[in-house]
C-alpha cells in the first residue's frame, strides 16, 4: 500500500558533480519497500509533478534515494539540506521477483545503478553486480556494493575505469563463469537493457528489467507513463517499473 | 456528513444530489481504485471516470506528458478498457462507495455515443459526461466540440439513449466563442455542461528540437489554466440556464470558490491530484472554511454570486 508522508532528510551527500544521495526518515514507507520500487517526491511549489526516484536502499525506518540532476525539479531537490522535510509518495510500483534458488546478477547503467544496490542486498541467494558508467567521474556506490559483500565488475564507456566498453560484455563474462546465477535484474538506458536481455537470453537465464518513462501521478491513475509490453501499453508506475524482459516490446 | 464547519456542502447538479460539490475530473483519477488506496473515495461528491470509448483503446505512444509553467501538457489519447469492461469490472467497485458515478464517453460517430449511453444508463451510472472535446484523438473528440451543429447532434443522440440518466456535455475551450457551443448543447436537451477541457498546447525540447510530446501537441491543464476556465464558466453561466460543473486548474478552496461565484454548481479537481492525492479533500475542506468565514449556511449560496463591475 502506498503512503504519503513527510520525510526528513537525515543525511545528504553529493556523490558526483550531478548525483546526490539522501537518507530519509520514512517510517512505514521504508519498512514496506521492496527492491525495484520507487518513490515520487514533490519538488517545490512551482513543479506540479512529483519526481519518480528509485529506492536505493531501505533499512528499518530509513529509505535511501540516489538521484541525478536532470532538470529544474531535481535541481531543486539537490539543494535541500539535511533536516529538511520532503513530501514523499511511496513505495510505488512492482519490484523484482527473486528466483527460488541461485544467485542474482544485478546490472546497472549510470543512474540505473542505485536500485540495484537494494536488489543485491535483498537477494536471498546472494548477488553479483555488473555496473556501467560513462567514465571514472560518474562512478557511484561502488563501496556500498562491496560493503554489502557483493562482488562487482565495472565497465566504462571511455575505459577510464574497469572494462572499456558496455556492461553487457560483463554480463556475458559472469554468465560464462558462474553457472549458479539464476536471474539477471537490470536497470539503465533502454539500449543497455536490450543488450543485457540479449546476453541473458543467449545463456538461457531469465531477465527482469526496470523501465523508465515520463510519469504523471505515479500511482496508475493518469496513464501517461505508457510502455509497450506484450503488444499493448502497460504503465511503468503501476504495472512496472520492473517487467520480465521477454514481455517488453524492444523495437 | 454533508455539513462541514457548520456549512451545508450538499449540492444538486442537474437533479443529482451530491454530499459536497467536489468531484474529480475525468482522466486524472482513473476509476477510483488508485487514489482509493490513500483514502475512502466516498469522501468525494462524485467521480468523473476515465474517458470511455465503445471499444478498448491503446492510446498514444509515449511521451504523453510534459511539465510546463504551473501546468502540464498531456496526450494520453483516450487509452481505456472500453465501456463493457467498465460496466463489468469497474462500476461494481465504484458502487461499493457512496459517491456519484459520472461516466465520461467519447465516440467516433453520434451513433456510438448513443450505444454507450444505452449501455451505461442500463448499468445505472448516475450521470453521463459526453466528451466532445478531447484534443488528443484523431476523430470524434475535439471535432465534435467545435462546431455547434455537430455538438448538438451528439447531444441529441446521447439524450435519446440515456433514459432517465442526466447528460452533461464537456465543452472545449479551443473555440472562438464557447457560449455558442453551450447554447447549442442546451437547445439539444443537455441537462448540464462541464468545462473546461484542456487547452491545446505544445512544448519543444530546444536541445533535440523535438516536441516533448510524441503527438507534438497536447492538452494543457493545471493552475495555469484557472483564469481561462473561470472566465469561460462565467460566460457560459450568463448564456445558458442549465447547471455547470466547473473545472480547470482548481487546486485550492479559493479556486473552487471562484468557480462557484462564476456560476458553477459543482467543481472538479483534476491535475492537482498528481501533486497531492488528497487535493480534492483539501479543496473541499478549504472551501467549507471559506464559506463559514463568509457566514454562509450553504456552499450553494456562492453559485453565480460574482459581482461584475
Amino acid at each position: 500500500m502506498p503512503l504519503q508522508a513527510l520525510c526528513r532528510i537525515l543525511r545528504a551527500d553529493r556523490l558526483t558533480s550531478d548525483t546526490f544521495s539522501f537518507l530519509l526518515d520514512a517510517g512505514e514507507m521504508a519498512r514496506s519497500a521492496q527492491p525495484g520500487q520507487f518513490v515520487n517526491i514533490a519538488c517545490g511549489e512551482g513543479h506540479l509533478l512529483r519526481r519518480p526516484i528509485s529506492i536505493c536502499d531501505a533499512e528499518g525506518d530509513t529509505l535511501r534515494v540516489v538521484f541525478q540532476v536532470r532538470g529544474e525539479g531535481t535541481a531543486w531537490l539537490a539543494q535541500q539540506p539535511e533536516g529538511t522535510t520532503l513530501d514523499v509518495l511511496g513505495p510505488l510500483g512492482h519490484g523484482f521477483a527473486y528466483p527460488e534458488t541461485g544467485k542474482v546478477l544485478v546490472v546497472g547503467g549510470g543512474i540505473g545503478v542505485p536500485p540495484m544496490l537494494y536488489a543485491a542486498k535483498a537477494a536471498p541467494g546472494g548477488a553479483v553486480a555488473a555496473l556501467g558508467f560513462r567514465n571514472q567521474q560518474a562512478v557511484i556506490l561502488l563501496e556500498d556494493f562491496q560493503q554489502a559483500g557483493c562482488p562487482v565488475k565495472v565497465a566504462s564507456d571511455d575505459g577510464s575505469v574497469g572494462y572499456h566498453g558496455f556492461v553487457d560484455a560483463l554480463v556475458r563474462q559472469y554468465l560464462e563463469e558462474d553457472k549458479t546465477i539464476s536471474a539477471v535484474f537490470a536497470c539503465g538506458p533502454k539500449p543497455m537493457l536490450k543488450n543485457v536481455y540479449k546476453a541473458a537470453q543467449d545463456f538461457g537465464v531469465p531477465c527482469q528489467v526496470s523501465m523508465e518513462e515520463r510519469m504523471g501521478c505515479g500511482v496508475g491513475a493518469c496513464l501517461v507513463c505508457a510502455c509497450s509490453v506484450g503488444g499493448s501499453y502497460k504503465h511503468v508506475c503501476k504495472d512496472g517499473p520492473v517487467f520480465p524482459a521477454e514481455e517488453v516490446d524492444w523495437a | 456528513m454533508s455539513v462541514i464547519n457548520g456549512v451545508e456542502m450538499g449540492v444538486t447538479l442537474a437533479g443529482m444530489p451530491m454530499k459536497n460539490p467536489i468531484v474529480v475530473a475525468s482522466g486524472t483519477f482513473g476509476f477510483g481504485r488508485e487514489y482509493g488506496q490513500f483514502y475512502d473515495i466516498s469522501e468525494l461528491g462524485g467521480i468523473c471516470c476515465k474517458g470511455l470509448t465503445l471499444h478498448p483503446r491503446e492510446g498514444n505512444p509515449p511521451p504523453r506528458i510534459a511539465e510546463t509553467p504551473m501546468g502540464i501538457l498531456n496526450s494520453v489519447g483516450l487509452q481505456n478498457p472500453g465501456v463493457d469492461h467498465f460496466i463489468a469490472e469497474e462500476l461494481p467497485y465504484l458502487r461499493q462507495h457512496d459517491l456519484k458515478v459520472i461516466a465520461n464517453i467519447s465516440g467516433n460517430t453520434p451513433e456510438e455515443y448513443g450505444v454507450m449511453c444505452e449501455k451505461l444508463s442500463g448499468a445505472g451510472v448516475d450521470m453521463i459526461e459526453v466528451n466532445v472535446s478531447c484534443p488528443n484523438v484523431k476523430c470524434g473528440g475535439l471535432q465534435y466540440g467545435t462546431v455547434p451543429e455537430m455538438t448538438a447532434e451528439v447531444t441529441e443522440c446521447a439524450k435519446k439513449h440515456a433514459g432517465n440518466v442526466p447528460v452533461m456535455v464537456k465543452l472545449s475551450p479551443n473555440v472562438t466563442d464557447i457560449t455558442a457551443i453551450a447554447k447549442a448543447v442546451e437547445n439539444a436537451g443537455a441537462d448540464a455542461v462541464s468545462l473546461i477541457n484542456t487547452i491545446r498546447g505544445m512544448r519543444i525540447d530546444v536541445k533535440t528540437r523535438r516536441p516533448v510530446l510524441h503527438m507534438n501537441t497536447g492538452g494543457l491543464s493545471g493552475p495555469a489554466v484557472l483564469p481561462v476556465a473561470v472566465r469561460m464558466v462565467w460566460e457560459v453561466a450568463n448564456a445558458v440556464n442549465i447547471p455547470i460543473l466547473g473545472m480547470g486548474g482548481v487546486a485550492k478552496g479559493e479556486d473552487a470558490a471562484q468557480m462557484l461565484l462564476a456560476g458553477a454548481t459543482a467543481v472538479a479537481v483534476g491535475t492537482a491530484c498528481f501533486a497531492d492525492p488528497y487535493a480534492p479533500l483539501k479543496v473541499r475542506d478549504d472551501l467549507a472554511a471559506l464559506a463559514a468565514e463568509q457566514g454562509l449556511q450553504s456552499v450553494s449560496e456562492l453559485t453565480g454570486g460574482v459581482k461584475p463591475w
